[in-house]
């Protein structure tokens, strides 16, 4: 069961680019690809919580802007010789705007 | 079971065959004696020291520590007095100690001729670093020197001397200088040349005494002329040593008579380097010094080697002269001569001839074709047919201007290329061979052009010819996975095919990814910048965080502001103002930069545009702490308040801030002014680096002080303030223009050459050119980010905030 929510007009995260969504356990990152996709992740790297929406975003990845690991935004995992994996949750774009599974989000809370 | 060997000498033969000892880790137990208090130093170096180029710690090969790391037992400063060669001992004032084999590595030692006063307090002779030290000491009160022997170490005391602000006189015997190695009128260039330094040069002056009751004071000649001299440098020749070996009742004629195993007449007892003699040969350059080293160690190691004496050219270098010689260029029956004389630019060539081969060749002011020559006498190629233009070099063979290559690629695997350090084409082949695709590489791996630096671009010569030629090229470094194609290449592509956007840099480039990654966009926004400011529109989402937010990202995430400080000046309103701002925004830090600049630590991502707007209601800006451009023109106080300040220094950094304040740059950009040499704004370790003195600026540039550390070197001097602007404006923009991003400007420099730059600079058209084309682009980037970015504040906060949802 999914319950979507709207957050914004796409327009609001730039192309290859970020921004934060507040919720009541830190920020979680919306990212934009140059392809308009949107994807959601936990702003923390695995590595030393490096804030993954100031990275610079490539393909369907980020780059930690820390120490620069890579990071699928599909999948969540790290890229490359490094090893760990990031949180995601479903996000997608419809007519426009940015809509979140709030369910997800919830459960994040309580895990 | 391991053998004892002993070593008499740490000169640069013996140095060399400890090396391939211990390389090829013999079974050997190896001691050491030197006389000399000291272990290997490159002898052929002794002449910079002299001058004042180099110092003893950089010429030194093998210091203590090495000796000891590798297990060798040294006695410095310590003579053997006797060689037992039935017992086989040696005996020091140590006492007497046993070998099974024994290197006799003694050299050579000067020559004295045998005058009244010759044993003086201030008679010195040239040989080692004491008698080095003692040439400086002396120089130090100034006074006059008279330096015997006008061969090649007579000119380098000279020469030494004169540059340390000795009154210099060289007497020779003969005719003229070097006549050894130079035919007259080559003598009569060099003396003219030494001459245009003050140094007086008498030929045919025969000593007859020095003069001097405890010390010397004069030096008679003869025809009874006296010359005053607060020193005397006697260089008149050396001989080898060999009073150890005579004493041993060794066979020794000139030298310690060696077979091609480099034995002496003792089977157990070696003998190498300038000690020796071979057929009758003596040995005094490095070459063959370390081709006997590499015999004596396989000798020592029961392996098979012969020593093969190759003939040899000099290229000799008495400081600040030009000169080569070869072959046999006396005058004789049959010979013929080819004379080529420039005199305006001081150029003299003399090729000696004879059945149709060069024998003989002799070359001043210009050698740079002495190489190829030298190979034509060496493997005696008939020139008959290129006899009309021969004179002129390879360049004008076959009727036209040749590849300068084809010469190198012409040269045997033996031919000398390095004469300090001995190396041939052939090690410098396998180098690259074993993976050495530049210069720098080679030095480290060769030593190859790591001393004196003369041959240098016959090093790049090979390198150009054998990457070309017999190896295929090793690909050079990409910018990252997303191409094959190198920065210099891609910058080209920009400039050639005028791309002016990132995708029709991915497009003609054939980038292998959609849209680059962190590596390649960042390098790409700076080129397209740099090369098209009017036409390109940055990409923020292709800048690293820093500069995308222009602030510095800190390892929690949170970020610094620093804001600017004109040439490091503030005011007590400007203080106010930031100390207000670290209580509004509870900043935990403020710490003072190494900029002269104020940084405040832990400020939130999202309060940014509102701390940024606070300080430029102060009147101040964004201080670009955090890019690859601009950072700081740190100052000292000039004239303003300092009693040795030449010029206004803080004047002229706030207007180069001011000026350059807001460019990109390939690297982050940090720039120094100091009033006076005292330097207190450590002008010397910057990027660009200016030192006011009372005829005007000095502009150098290649500092750092980060990861490396240099000094920067000196680009030009000029007389007004507007014309070291316009240096320092034409030489960022020319930076920006061909620099590999992420290089440093002294880096830039280790590539292009400080040579380049400098022509770049001094070429007024091209330097007024490229600082117009500085002030193009600043017309559009020198102005605040901060003031910019306060407009769109809402995008440093989140755009939504589901709190409220989550808790539901």
């Amino acid at each position: 069961m999914t319950n979507w929510i709207d957050i914004s007009p796409l327009d609001a995260v730039p192309q290859r680019g970020a921004r934060l969504v507040k919720t009541a356990h830190g920020c979680v990152a919306i990212f934009r690809t140059g392809a308009d996709e949107v994807f959601a992740l936990d702003n923390a790297c695995p590595h030393k919580n490096g804030p993954l929406a100031e990275g610079i975003v490539h393909g369907n990845s980020v780059t930690c802007p820390l120490h620069n690991w890579v990071i699928s935004l599909e999948t969540g995992l790290v890229q490359g010789p490094d090893e760990g994996k990031v949180a995601t949750y479903p996000a997608r774009v419809e007519a426009g705007r940015i809509l979140l599974d709030a369910e997800f989000l919830s459960q994040r809370a309580v895990a | 079971m391991t053998q004892k060997l002993i070593v008499i000498g740490a000169g640069m033969a013996s140095g060399r065959v400890l090396e391939h000892l211990l390389e090829a880790k013999a079974d050997y137990d190896i001691t050491l004696y030197n006389a000399e208090a000291r272990g290997n130093y490159n002898r052929i170096m002794l002449s910079p020291v002299l001058s004042g180029e180099k110092t003893y710690e950089d010429i030194v090969t093998h210091d203590a520590d090495w000796y000891e790391t590798n297990g060798v037992t040294c006695h410095f400063g310590t003579h053997i007095t006797g060689i037992d060669k039935v017992a086989k001992t040696v005996t020091s004032k140590n006492g007497t100690e046993h070998y099974d084999k024994l290197l006799i590595a003694t050299g050579s030692a000067p020559f004295i001729i045998p005058v009244q006063g010759k044993d003086l307090s201030g008679v010195i002779t040239y040989r080692d670093l004491d008698d080095t030290n003692a040439m400086i000491a002396a120089s130090e009160k100034g006074g006059k020197a008279v330096v015997i022997g006008g061969g090649l170490l007579g000119l380098e005391a000279a020469a030494g001397l004169a540059e340390r602000g000795m009154d210099v006189t060289v007497l020779h015997l003969m005719g003229h200088l070097m006549e050894r190695q130079l035919d007259e009128a080559a003598g009569y260039l060099l003396r003219r040349d030494l001459e245009k330094r003050g140094i007086t040069v008498k030929c045919h002056a025969s000593t007859k005494a020095i003069l001097g009751e405890d010390k010397v004071e004069g030096v008679l000649l003869e025809g009874d002329e006296v010359l005053e001299a607060d020193i005397v440098v006697m260089a008149v020749g050396i001989r080898p040593e060999t009073r150890l070996a005579t004493g041993a009742h060794l066979t020794v004629a000139r030298g310690v008579e060696v077979n091609a195993q480099m034995e002496t007449s003792d089977p157990d007892i070696l003998a190498v380097g300038e000690c020796v003699e071979l057929n009758g040969q003596l040995f005094g350059l490095v070459a063959p010094l370390y081709d006997q080293a590499k015999v004596v160690a396989k000798t020592l190691m029961g392996e098979p080697d012969v020593f093969t004496p190759k003939e040899l050219s000099t290229k000799l270098k008495v400081t600040g002269c030009d000169l080569f010689s070869a072959g046999d260029f006396a005058e004789g029956e049959g010979r013929e001569d080819i004379v080529f004389r420039d005199p305006a630019r001081g150029v003299y060539r003399r090729l000696v001839l004879e059945d149709g081969c060069i024998i003989g060749a002799v070359m001043y002011g210009d050698t740079a074709d002495s190489n190829w020559f030298f190979g034509l006498i060496r493997d005696k190629t008939d020139v008959s047919e290129m006899r009309e233009t021969l004179i002129f070099g390879p360049a004008y063979q076959g009727g036209g201007a040749s590849d300068p290559l084809l010469a190198v690629a012409a040269l045997p695997r033996d031919a000398e290329i390095c004469g300090c350090n001995g190396i041939c084409k052939g090690q410098i082949e396998d180098a690259i061979a074993v993976g050495a695709t530049d210069l720098g590489a080679i030095k480290a791996m060769t030593k190859a052009s790591a001393s004196c630096g003369t041959c240098t671009g016959l090093v790049e010569q090979v390198l150009a010819v054998t990457l070309g030629d017999a190896f295929v090229m090793p690909a050079a470094a990409s910018i990252c996975a997303c191409t094959e194609m190198t920065h210099e290449d891609v910058r080209r592509m920009i400039k050639s095919q005028e791309l002016k956007s990132m995708p029709a840099v991915w497009q003609a480039c054939g980038w292998k990814t959609s849209c680059g990654c962190h590596v390649c966009r960042p390098a790409l926004n700076f080129y397209l910048l740099a090369d098209w400011p009017l036409d390109y529109t940055d990409d923020p989402q292709s800048r690293f965080i820093n500069e995308r937010k222009h602030a510095n990202i800190q390892k929690d995430g949170t970020f610094s502001v620093v804001p600017r400080m004109w040439g490091g000046i503030t005011t007590p309103d400007e203080l106010r103002a930031i100390a207000d701002a670290a209580d509004k925004y509870m900043v935990p830090t403020v710490k003072v930069t190494g900029g002269q600049r104020i940084d405040l630590l832990g400020v939130k991502g999202e309060d940014l545009p509102a701390i940024w707007k606070d300080l430029n209601d102060a009147g101040m800006v964004s201080g670009h702490a955090y890019s690859k451009g601009l950072r700081t023109v740190k100052t000292c106080v000039g004239t303003d308040h300092c009693r040795f300040g030449t010029q206004d220094s803080t004047g002229l950094g706030i207007k180069l801030e001011k000026t350059l304040w807001g460019s990109w740059t390939p690297h982050k950009l940090k720039l120094g002014v100091s009033g006076c040499p005292r330097n207190c704004a450590e002008a010397t370790c910057k990027d660009i680096g200016i030192i006011c003195v009372d005829s005007g600026y000095q502009i150098s540039i290649g500092g750092a002080a980060g990861m490396d550390v240099k000094e920067t070197e000196l680009l030009i001097q000029v007389a007004t303030e507007d014309e070291a602007m316009e240096v320092i404006k034409a030489v960022t923009q020319s930076y920006r223009e061909n620099a590999k991003y992420l290089d440093r400007i002294y880096k830039w420099m280790n590539k292009v050459g400080l040579d380049w730059i400098k022509d770049q600079i001094a070429d007024l058209e091209n330097r007024a050119a490229l600082a117009a084309r500085f002030e193009v682009s600043q017309s559009v980037f020198r102005n605040d980010p901060w003031a910019e970015h306060v407009t769109k504040a809402e995008t440093y906060q989140p755009i939504a905030n589901l709190t409220l949802e989550a808790a539901e």
